[in-house]
């Protein structure tokens, strides 16, 4: 296949342009919860338009619909004029609709062309649709190795597997959901600039997402979407960013507060978790080995490890929290302990608090209620919820309550609701206020809002300052750099299992954080050579 | 010589049930599928067998019967657990148990009648050549065709379109689903493939190793089946080698016992599969290999609207 470049006539003045995909009315229902209710939008040739909202505002139910995944229960879809049923993703793509997921639908074991060959439903010979793969990701400026497998390939890279994958069937409407959640910031540049070409061929992009400066930069208009409802449909462009938070959350909400500007010095000394040349090779085949991690982190500061995720972070949060022993028991060291051999339970007890990146399953059990988790929370003494191996229920749902109201938890049945009925936000509330309860001195938190809707990202951002002005030292890994910038003091960037250099995070720029993610440090001072190069 | 020869034909018939067993349950895993009700439908297809060609009197009709049993018994499981959403390990096991019982019971009035084997095959010439001969050429049709569907399953896996989607859905189900492929119809095919090979692993039981019907007669032969996939890391080939190890301890230990060895039979029954199970597992250590060939999704439950 070959795109034709479109000579695009329904961009001119003259007609009201068709638009290629028009829904009216769309209504789809599940137990419990009405995802969509009477949603329309269309999208025009030509144009990039933003679907935008929380979490479970109902974009990704919607998407489904047009793709072919879901049907709606009422309402009615035009493809290009005509009314249509689409009754699988097969038929989207016979129509022209391709889309690119959040959660990569990719195969680890298979090669990028195996990949390809699945997806396009496509009966070339694997040595031609080779020869395919290498044209269109030249045209689009998406440079790919057919042959290599999936699970080689960086994050970066396996979305622009799904990319080529989608544009080889030659789109008329391509669905990227929140394409940019993986990618540093150059990396979403260049996307961006795929996209406009497509854009220029008379392609419609509908491109979901909830950062809103980017939604800004590249979208022609947005439709917002709060509780299953579009709630307004604006040009973006006209509009600040916090004018489109407050729309699709629907209230103002409060910023976090940071404590004014003190300069912060770079602290000297031992801090309260070092870890020096933490050598560790990864236990599993898709996993990133870790090379001379070194890191300080001292009372009353927030350090922040930027980089794209499956760089080396798993592994490195898993040795400091302990699921990983380490060979050298002094290369993780707490309060100048060696505890590099040291079991979680043994590293909580020396003051460590840890909120991993999986809530459900790592961060909290499930199928057990609040109350059993934050007594699975406490070993030992302190809390004294267990007495000769007998538990006082009484105690652990007294702790619940406490952090249900202290965190503004939204739970159901209060202590007795399972983990698993709380949504994201929520839980993630429950375990950063279980954790802040036991008034940890270091406290390690791995993506600590991903996920999370907007008012409880708030609402931790400020817990974690809280906690940081109380003198606690805090760890956080994140993709989110906007995140970064919010909590840090210091920001230092992971890439390929090593660990650059911190610096204070209001010296830091988003582009040499950028670099940094892309893994362009030889030398400890990389920070510099960028700054010369700017 | 002649002990050799001797050994080398009895060590491809032994294996041979063991090959088609586990190449269908090679392929049922790799969708995804992990279906623990080997043993079950092997006996099944080995009653089936035996029935058929007692009362038509022909072999030809008897292994047809026994993959129809098969893929029978397979299709049970496959409604329990792809359209009823029931556990894979809970049903596939409760699939062994029925089996057992079921063929025993169909095959009560059959215990101790003679059929007609399935005999080897005679090149004349070919089948003369001494040692090459009767070890190349002259061995049971089934035997050959095992070795024909292992080299037929290797190349529809890591050949052909039909094979790379089969991988995908062992792969990531949710994947599958989202790109359009009917995950479960996909399955259903795997399962009833494995159910297939399984009854003529039965057959050649009853058929062609010990012409007879014995109630249990497969005696924990399913199981080896399940482990050989395992410890062959889904490999195709490495399945075969599993099988030929295991037929040649087994004719070891016989020999060994003829030889008048004082260690209890019981001990030296045990031997080809402690041997098997022992020489995989340290073969087959790296884990880097297995997770890379190990089908991602299996035995887990796909439920399309999530």
């Amino acid at each position: 296949m070959s795109p034709t470049p479109r000579t695009d006539a329904d961009r001119t003045e003259s007609a009201p342009p068709t638009p290629r995909l028009a829904l009216h009315g769309i209504t789809k229902v599940f137990p419990g919860t009405i995802a969509n209710q009477d949603v329309s939008l269309s999208l025009l040739p030509g144009e990039i338009h933003a679907l935008l909202g929380e979490n479970g505002a109902g974009k990704s139910t919607l998407v489904k619909i047009v793709y072919g995944l879901l049907q709606a229960d009422a309402g009615e879809i035009r493809w290009e004029g005509a009314p249509t049923v689409i009754a699988s993703p097969a038929e989207a793509r016979r129509l022209g609709i391709g889309m690119v997921f959040q959660h990569f639908s990719l195969f680890d074991s298979l090669t990028v062309a195996e990949n390809v060959a699945l997806g396009t439903g496509d009966r070339t010979p694997m040595r031609q649709l080779e020869e395919r793969i290498r044209e269109v990701s030249t045209r689009y400026g998406l440079p790919l190795d057919p042959r290599r497998p999936v699970h080689a390939l960086s994050v970066g890279e396996r979305q622009r597997v799904e990319i080529v994958r989608c544009l080889l069937q030659d789109p008329r409407l391509l669905i990227m959901d929140e394409p940019t959640s993986v990618l540093t910031p150059q990396e979403a540049e260049q996307l961006f600039e795929t996209l406009r070409r497509l854009r220029e061929e008379g392609r419609t992009i509908l491109y979901i997402s909830h950062k809103l400066e980017e939604i800004r930069v590249l979208c022609d208009r947005a439709t917002i979407l709060r509780a299953g409802k579009v709630v307004d449909a604006v040009n973006p462009r006209e509009k600040t960013a916090r004018q489109l938070a407050q729309a699709m959350i629907g209230s103002d909400f409060a910023t976090p507060a940071r404590a004014a500007a003190a300069a912060v010095e770079a602290p000297r000394g031992d801090g309260l978790l070092e870890v020096e040349r933490l050598n560790l090779a990864s236990g599993t085949p898709f996993g990133t080995t870790l090379v001379d991690v070194s890191l300080s982190l001292h009372p009353g500061e927030i350090l922040g490890i930027a980089g794209v995720a499956g760089n080396g972070q798993f592994e490195l949060l898993s040795a400091l929290s302990g699921e990983t022993l380490v060979q050298d028991a002094r290369s993780v060291r707490i309060a100048g302990a060696p505890a590099g051999h040291l079991d979680p339970r043994r590293r909580r007890e020396l003051g460590l608090g840890f909120v991993p990146e999986e809530r459900l399953g790592r961060g909290a059990v499930p199928d057990m209620s609040l109350a059993e988790n934050a007594l699975l929370s406490r070993g030992g003494g302190a809390d004294d919820m267990v007495s000769r191996g007998l538990i006082s229920f009484r105690k652990a749902h007294g702790l619940a309550e406490r952090i249900i109201s202290a965190y503004n938890v939204v739970a159901g049945n209060g202590a007795r609701a399972t983990a698993k009925s709380l949504s994201g936000g929520n839980l993630q509330k429950f375990i950063i206020g279980r954790e802040i309860m036991r008034k940890p001195r270091i406290l390690i938190a791995a993506h600590p809002t991903w996920g999370v809707d907007a008012g409880a990202a708030a609402a931790i951002h400020q817990a974690l300052l809280d906690l940081r002005d109380q003198g606690t030292a805090v760890l956080i890994v994140s993709q989110d750099l906007d995140e970064l910038f919010v909590l840090s003091d210091r920001i230092a960037v992971m890439s390929h299992g090593r660990l650059s250099e911190s610096r204070p995070a209001h010296e830091a720029t988003v582009e040499q954080i950028g670099l940094l993610m892309g893994g362009v440090f030889e030398t400890s001072d990389a920070w510099e050579a960028d700054a010369h190069a700017h | 010589m002649d002990q050799f020869v001797n050994f080398m034909v009895i060590m491809l018939g032994a294996a041979t049930p063991l090959i088609f067993a586990a190449v269908g349950e090679l392929v049922t895993e790799k969708s995804g599928v992990l279906n623990l009700g080997v043993e079950g439908m092997m006996l099944m297809g080995a009653v089936a067998a035996f029935a058929t060609t007692l009362t038509t009197g022909s072999p030809v009709l008897g292994l047809i019967a026994a993959m129809a049993a098969g893929v029978m018994m397979s299709m049970i499981f496959g409604l329990l657990t792809l359209t009823l959403l029931a556990n894979q390990v809970a049903t596939g096991l409760a699939l062994t148990i029925f089996g057992i019982g079921l063929s025993s019971f169909v095959g009560q009035d059959f215990v101790g009648k003679p059929v007609q084997a399935v005999a080897a095959v005679d090149l004349g010439p070919l089948t003369a050549i001494p040692v090459i001969g009767p070890i190349v050429f002259g061995q049971n049709p089934l035997v050959y065709l095992a070795l024909a569907v292992v080299a037929g399953v290797a190349w529809f896996l890591y050949r052909t379109r039909a094979g790379l989607i089969l991988r995908a859905v062992g792969e990531s189900h949710h994947a599958a689903h989202a790109i359009g492929y009917p995950v479960i119809a996909i399955r259903y095919g795997a399962v009833a493939f494995g159910g297939a090979m399984a009854g003529l692993g039965g057959a050649y039981l009853s058929l062609a190793y010990t012409p007879m019907w014995v109630e249990n007669m497969t005696a924990g032969r399913g199981w080896i089946a399940l482990a050989l996939v395992v410890f062959a890391t889904w490999r195709p080939w490495r399945v075969v080698a599993g099988a030929w190890l295991f037929g040649g301890v087994t004719i070891l230990q016989l020999h060994a016992q003829g030889a008048g060895i004082a260690v209890p039979s019981q001990l030296m029954n045990m031997l080809p599969y402690l041997a098997t199970i022992v020489v995989l597992v340290v073969i087959s250590r790296d884990a880097t290999r297995i997770r890379m060939n190990a089908p991602a999704s299996i035995g887990k439950v796909f439920h399309p609207e999530r």
